[in-house]
């Protein structure tokens, strides 16, 4: 029991409340993570619905297979990410740290492809205020497209980065057996936010690269 | 309890004494205290800057500054007033101090957490006092589009990120408060127990938690427009501005019930304890904080109703304005009940109180007048609205604030402030306060624009009676900061419980100790138990 007290910190009166705050501190500030990237989804959904055929347009310029890689490698991080919190509740040290890395290597490779397709249209000339150009009468509404796109993306790759850097100290602890089945909450707390990154690219993907696929 | 308890037991402000103990702090209290003096500060450079647009509205030439300066002036004004003091006032200082103690825990939940969030907000704070020194910014606080992406020639980018980082400082507090609200009260501390004041922290939390974001990203796209010159909300760039005010209003309409809600908690602490009486319609008092929380939530659009915002729209918004009046009403009335055949003991808090109900229902139905399409036609961008929302933000938010200082001073230092002086001060802000601002609903109805710094000659007498009140109202504002501070070292030593209050803060000894109860308490009954003494009186 003293190791129990031990690791709860000293605001807290029993493991089970200590562990009920963080869980409901994670949920509480994924209500803030919805909101924010909520502010951008509002600006898409207006200008989509002022301009459809510009917006549809510009989709075109997406690669969807690596699109579709991608939400196919998130995905399966959050399999993975599943499985370590799985792992760790039931004590496995080994398995636990293994699945953390694999979460870990596959965020990366989702990094990896967005800096490629970053690459292509910075090739193609659709980085809008370093250098745009895009032929056709919706060319405003396809700026903003690709500025909707860039912010997007670009704070979900950030949100992926600090889950990867989060998950790098998590590795560490782990691989020292500080996670064990009476207490494993941060494992499971930043399994929650990396299931939340997942989901807001579940829905970037069809809003970004399907756009006309099912016309 | 002994005259010299405050020396003798161990507390929290004589824990320790070096900076490491107060700037690597974790205990919630001693965080309050940071948060007090930082937003002190920040609320006199914004009062400097309120008090120069007074000296210069004097005359009705521009004698003292330039048109750009004074634009400067009131968007200076604004910004501080608004994020690095309103917003921030109650909750961090007040909400930091009790709400571990009102629900019986040693800490909020996430203690480091908390001290983050005031390194977040000095650094915010400081990074827009340097854009400030450094040539200032001319948006106005509402950093309107296109103007502050594209035409401002001030330091708009500095300000907005300053402001972005505020942010996360207001997210971190309302996230702490929301976990430990419900995942850290004393056994028997249920729900329907919690002392109102925290059902206004969480209430303001929420609202904090989902509002404040929207504000972040809005800034961020506007950063992005002015530093890559692409078009998200300039029309000359195929943006669209009503988008920016509609994301704008979303945080900043809810921002106004942020600074209005922990006032009203205070408001019902202090009313019920000097009334000697349990608060009038409990139930209703807390529902009403969420109702007026969640329907704030879809007023926004009342301050675009000559934007050019589709005319159905606005009527949806009006309706839904006049909504938030019903729960605002129920408060006001509650209060009015609770005092009804009460034994009120006039100490400067419940002063305070007064003021409030006094000053808030008059800055509340003005605003009914705003939320009417027609006659906001007539007033908008006009001294009415100033008049107004200065009726609740300072008529309400700041007189809750002073309040609530006054009646928990004796808790958070363990001495009492002079109550002479501080009656004194009571009345001198409000004096000063009505006199700057009931001239302005006038000037306002009469047509004199606001954001301008000459005037037609014919509103000069009301302009100087409200200069003249301003004079009173900054004074106002000096005399408390004296002897508070005065207070520290020569005030009566104030003991556990100077009011003979309900609620778990009063439990502790004063000042608290670092880990507030030696036993967490066990609540067995409600909030406000002052029957006692009625039967005592009859």
């Amino acid at each position: 029991m003293s190791d129990d007290r031990a690791l709860v910190a000293h605001q807290f009166e029993t493991a089970a409340q200590q562990r009920s705050a963080a869980t409901l501190g994670m949920w509480v500030f994924l209500a803030t993570e919805v909101l924010f990237f909520g502010g951008m989804l509002m600006a898409y959904t207006v200008y989509r619905v002022m301009d459809a055929g510009a917006f549809a347009l510009a989709s075109h310029a997406q690669n969807i297979l690596l699109g579709g890689i991608n939400t196919a490698v998130l995905l399966t991080s959050s399999l993975t990410m599943a499985l370590a919190v799985q792992a760790s509740a039931a004590g496995r040290r080994r398995r636990s740290v293994l699945m953390l890395l694999l979460t870990m290597a596959l965020g990366a490779a989702f990094l990896a492809i967005k800096a490629v397709e970053y690459g292509q249209k910075f090739a193609e000339h659709l980085v809008p205020g370093v250098d745009f150009r895009f032929a056709g009468p919706g060319a405003g509404a396809a700026q903003i497209y690709f500025i909707l796109y860039f912010l997007l993306t670009g704070f979900h790759a950030l949100h992926l980065t600090i889950g990867i850097g989060v998950l790098a100290v998590l590795t560490a602890r782990a691989a020292r057996g500080r996670y064990t089945q009476a207490y494993h909450t941060p494992v499971e707390v930043t399994g929650l936010y990396w299931h939340f990154v997942d989901i807001v690219w579940i829905f970037l993907y069809p809003l970004i690269y399907l756009i006309q696929v099912y016309r | 309890m002994s005259p010299h308890s405050i020396t003798t037991h161990e507390h929290y402000l004589n824990a320790g004494y070096g900076p490491r103990s107060w700037f690597l702090t974790t205990d919630h209290k001693r965080i309050a205290i940071l948060y007090m003096i930082s937003i002190t500060f920040f609320f006199f450079v914004g009062g400097f800057f309120a008090f120069l647009m007074r000296l210069e509205l004097l005359t009705p030439n521009g004698d003292l500054v330039s048109a750009e300066t004074y634009n400067k002036l009131f968007s200076m004004h604004g910004i501080t007033m608004v994020w690095f003091f309103l917003i921030p006032s109650i909750p961090s200082v007040l909400g930091n101090f009790l709400v571990p103690m009102m629900v019986g825990a040693r800490d909020v939940a996430f203690p480091r957490l908390n001290l983050l969030s005031w390194y977040i907000y000095v650094i915010g704070g400081l990074f827009t006092l340097g854009a400030m020194i450094f040539g200032g910014v001319d948006t106005g606080w509402t950093f309107y589009t296109p103007f502050s992406s594209t035409y401002a020639h001030s330091n708009v980018i500095p300000v907005v990120i300053g402001i972005f980082i505020l942010g996360f400082s207001s997210i971190l507090t309302a996230l702490n408060f929301i976990v430990t609200i419900h995942t850290m009260r004393a056994p028997g501390l249920s729900w329907f127990r919690l002392p109102l004041f925290i059902w206004s922290m969480y209430a303001t939390s929420i609202i904090l938690v989902l509002a404040t974001p929207v504000l972040a990203i809005t800034l961020a796209m506007l950063g992005v427009e002015r530093i890559f010159g692409v078009g998200i909300f300039d029309p000359a760039l195929g943006g669209d501005p009503l988008l920016f005010q509609h994301l704008f209003w979303f945080y900043s309409h809810p921002a106004v019930y942020i600074m209005i809600l922990p006032a009203m908690g205070v408001v019902s602490e202090l009313i019920t304890c000097f009334a000697r009486k349990k608060v009038f319609g409990y139930r209703f008092m807390a529902f009403s904080l969420l109702a007026i929380a969640s329907v704030g939530f879809l007023v926004w659009g009342h301050h675009m109703f000559v934007s050019g915002q589709s005319a159905y729209a606005g009527m949806v918004f009006s309706a839904l304005s006049f909504i938030v009046a019903i729960p605002s009403a129920v408060k006001v009335f509650n209060w009015a009940a609770t005092l009804y055949k009460g034994s009120i003991a006039y100490h400067t808090p419940v002063l305070y109180g007064f003021g409030f109900i006094g000053l808030f229902t008059i800055g509340g139905l003005t605003g009914l007048f705003l939320a009417s399409l027609a006659i906001d036609v007539h007033v908008h961008d006009t001294y009415f609205v100033i008049a107004h929302f200065h009726y609740i933000m300072v008529g309400g938010a700041v007189m809750g604030y002073l309040g609530g200082i006054h009646y928990w001073w004796p808790k958070m230092t363990g001495r009492m402030y002079p109550e002479g002086w501080a009656k004194f001060a009571a009345l001198v802000l409000f004096v000063g306060f009505n006199l700057t601002f009931f001239p302005q609903f006038i000037l306002g109805y009469l047509g004199m624009p606001r954001r301008y710094h000459v005037y037609p000659p014919e509103f000069q007498v009301l302009n100087v009676l409200s200069t003249a009140g301003a004079t009173i109202l900054g004074i106002g504002y000096l005399i408390p900061f004296v002897y508070l501070i005065w207070s520290l070292r020569h005030g009566k030593n104030a003991g556990r419980n100077p009011w003979r209050a309900t609620g778990l803060e009063w439990l502790t000894p004063s000042p608290p100790p670092v880990h507030n109860f030696d036993e967490i308490p066990v609540v067995t009954s409600e909030p406000y138990i002052y029957a006692g003494e009625e039967e005592l009186r009859e």
